[in-house]
């Protein structure tokens, strides 16, 4: 009968875009990106250089308007209605350098509503980081910096996550550490998708890989092997 | 346009020819003053006509910005429509008025805008009211440095300085400060929503004018100054030279306005056209 | 409502809590305002009759020059590691940051200002003949109207080249009137001639701070989100 393991088929896909396109001056950086995204998946995104998988997420952030198209996220056209039910992460850090990781994030907190620190500390413990250091977050390496900063943007529970480039620059032990993470918050009913150059460290953990080039998603495959002997 | 300009330009041509000579040769020469004065031929109509640009600009700007979602279209138009009236009455019910101001100018000038509004809106689609703001901002420019170097050439031999804080010049420098700031803004934003920007920054120059205006008026009652361009009513013969120059002058404009207006549109066509290009450019680039 | 005010409130306390803790541009800015001070006293002979009559020109000319490097550092902090973005994809307020932003550089200010006053009340000797304590809501009132609209600008040259030369481009233009309205105001109370009164300087500079306040609230969250 039904398999309590299979994810129940989703009548709602969590995050449709349809046909979107954006264009700074002549260069075109999405040229009509169709697709449809389902929960509780982890997504890698995968592409070279100037493919468009930044500007993606940024649309589905609501950072960047597309010049043509549409994005549907949970039901809502425009991303800032449910701007509580996701959570951001780029390449730059996203905090303060002068401050702990402890102060950061409760400064973040006061943004999503949140009046106590409990969660704070829970999200930093989470990503293996210690609540109680109190060095300033500019003086972190690489890899405690971009934990921290996940740490930021899963602060509020959010459902869905927006990861563009967690990884780079950082130590193999904390990326996979960080792998593992995202795998259990899948588990937990989370949508991730991860931009990234290090598409092995997602093996075994993504449900798909999309590939992008040149604004356009050429491939969606749950097996990057298959994708890579193509 | 291809064949209705020419024939346009011939027409303000001949207008402008026949307007100069009003003013050069059959205009009374001024009592006080002498020939110099017939700089105010020269000097009013380019004001009136930077005025007029400078309004349709903050028209189109807060159009710009309002019809970008349906709700706040509809109470804008509410607005205008009540600002309109309410200007109206006002003007027949506040008193003192500055010097040289009457209600029914102030009427005319609250009801043209309003029209005006409306005008706009209904010629002009979303985008294309981001050109019209561009373009009667650049050729408003001009006719404002027109009439910042006027003053003074007529200033000097008739009262002996070169500059006075007087309200109209002081708010015409404040206006063309305003608006050589937005058009250095739009070369200079990187910004892909630059008309936004832009529009924003207009609507903060059209809320700026009046505080300016009424600064330095108070200013001038505390320090007296001499006014450019005299108060007093004006001879009705010099009055119908004034009116044709001024009409001469918006010939001249719109001619200018239309074909900046033409180039402003082509040129965003060939950029659509080379950015769907790109679009379908393996490479995502034009080369 | 309580939500965004405590969110203002928190930007702020932040705000000043970093500053605090670095104090690099405070100092600058100090010293900065110090020369500011000696620059016009050398310029404008204090001996001569003359700098007596435009002396309340020449503090808030002052004033503003060592507000407008205060303005420019007003978003620098957002900008490195772009933490702008995770305050655009938070459900908080536009309005919130802007308000906190502006008081936060209101308080800067007001600082420099606090400094530089008695060294041009030295410099110049300066006496107020008129009603001394009309100086305050002079100050107050002009000092919003000039951090207002810097804050206002310097989120919008965060989007142009040359954000640095942007911000003085945009702004001076702007505050022309409220200029005029604290120089004057302050020129007569300073010389205290009875005849004359700041009185319709201040309504006017009150007018201009309402109008604009209400303005750069109304367009603050567009230019927050125009990328």
């Amino acid at each position: 009968m039904n398999d309590p393991n299979t994810a129940h088929p989703q009548a709602d896909p969590v995050i449709t875009v349809t046909n979107l396109i954006k264009q700074f001056g002549r260069f075109a950086a999405l040229r009509g990106v169709s697709a449809s995204f389902d929960r509780r998946r982890l997504y890698a995104i995968l592409g070279d250089n100037g493919a468009g998988k930044t500007t993606l997420l940024r649309i589905l952030a609501g950072l960047v308007r597309p010049t043509r198209g549409t994005v549907s996220i949970l039901g809502n056209a425009d991303p800032r209605e449910v701007c509580r039910e996701f959570g951001y992460m780029a390449h730059p850090s996203l905090l303060y350098d002068e401050m702990s990781g402890m102060e950061n994030l409760r400064y973040f907190a006061r943004l999503y509503g949140m009046a106590e620190d409990s969660r704070c500390a829970a999200s930093i413990t989470a990503v293996g980081l210690d609540p109680e250091l109190q060095r300033p977050v500019g003086q972190y390496s690489q890899g405690m910096r971009q934990r921290m900063s996940l740490a930021r943007a899963l602060l509020h529970d959010p459902k869905i996550l927006l990861l563009d480039e967690p990884f780079s620059n950082v130590d193999i032990r904390s990326a996979r550490e960080m792998v593992k993470l995202l795998a259990g918050m899948r588990a937990q009913g989370k949508t991730i998708f991860v931009v990234t150059h290090q598409a092995s460290l997602l093996d075994g953990a993504a449900d798909e890989f999309i590939w992008m080039e040149t604004g356009l998603i050429v491939n969606r495959t749950a097996d990057r092997k298959f994708m890579e002997t193509a | 346009m291809k064949k209705a300009f020419p024939i346009l330009a011939l027409l303000t041509a001949v207008f402008l020819s026949y307007a100069l000579y009003e003013a050069l040769v059959v205009a009374p020469r001024e009592q006080t003053m002498g020939d110099v004065q017939r700089i105010f031929y020269y000097h009013v109509p380019s004001a009136w006509t930077a005025f007029l640009l400078f309004a349709i600009n903050f028209i189109a700007s807060i159009q710009y910005l309002v019809r970008r979602n349906p709700k706040s279209d509809q109470i804008a138009n509410w607005i205008v429509i009540a600002v309109g009236v309410l200007t109206s009455i006002g003007a027949y019910v506040i008193r003192p008025l500055p010097q040289d101001v009457y209600p029914s100018s102030i009427v005319t000038t609250a009801l043209a805008i309003v029209g005006l509004y409306f005008l706009i809106k209904r010629l002009f689609s979303e985008q294309a009211t981001d050109i019209l703001a561009l373009t009667t901002a650049e050729v408003g420019v001009v006719f404002c440095t027109v009439v910042l170097v006027t003053g003074p050439l007529w200033a000097r031999p008739v009262w002996g300085i070169w500059w006075t804080w007087d309200v109209r010049l002081t708010s015409t420098l404040v206006l063309w400060l305003i608006y050589v700031s937005y058009l250095v803004l739009r070369r200079f934003s990187t910004s892909g929503q630059t008309p936004v920007l832009a529009a924003a920054l207009a609507v903060f120059g059209a809320l700026d004018v009046p505080l300016v205006y009424f600064s330095i008026w108070i200013f001038r009652t505390q320090h007296p100054q001499p006014v450019i361009g005299g108060g007093g009513s004006i001879d009705p013969r010099m009055l119908h030279v004034l009116l044709i120059n001024w009409l001469a002058f918006l010939c001249f404009a719109f001619l200018v306005c239309w074909s900046r207006y033409q180039v402003e549109r082509m040129q965003r066509e060939v950029e659509e056209t080379q950015a769907l290009e790109a679009l379908l450019e393996p490479g995502g680039n034009v080369r | 409502m309580s939500a965004p005010s405590g969110i203002t409130r928190a930007t702020l306390t932040k705000d000043i809590r970093l500053e605090w803790r670095s104090k690099d541009a405070i100092n600058s800015m100090l010293f900065f305002a110090l020369l500011v001070v000696v620059v016009f006293s050398f310029s404008f002979d204090p001996e001569a009759e003359e700098s007596r009559h435009i002396a309340g020109g020449l503090v808030w000319v002052g004033f503003l020059f060592a507000a407008i490097v205060a303005l420019n550092q007003t978003w620098a902090r957002e900008l490195r590691n772009q933490v702008l973005d995770a305050y655009r994809v938070s459900p908080a307020p536009a309005n919130a940051l802007f308000l906190a932003k502006a008081v936060g550089n209101f308080i800067f200010v007001a600082v420099l200002e606090a400094l530089m006053t008695p060294l041009f009340i030295m410099f110049y000797r300066l006496r107020a003949l008129g009603p001394a304590w009309q100086l305050l809501p002079v100050a107050i009132l002009g000092t919003w109207a000039i951090v207002v609209n810097g804050t206002f600008f310097a989120a919008m040259s965060l989007r142009t080249r040359s954000r640095e030369i942007m911000l003085p481009l945009l702004l001076f233009p702007v505050t022309l009137p409220a200029l005029i309205s604290m120089v004057e105001a302050t020129n007569v109370i300073l010389v205290g001639d009875p005849s004359t009164s700041a009185k319709f300087w201040i309504v006017l500079l009150a007018t201009y701070d309402v109008v604009f306040t209400t303005g750069c609230l109304a367009l603050f969250e567009t230019v927050l989100h125009a990328e």
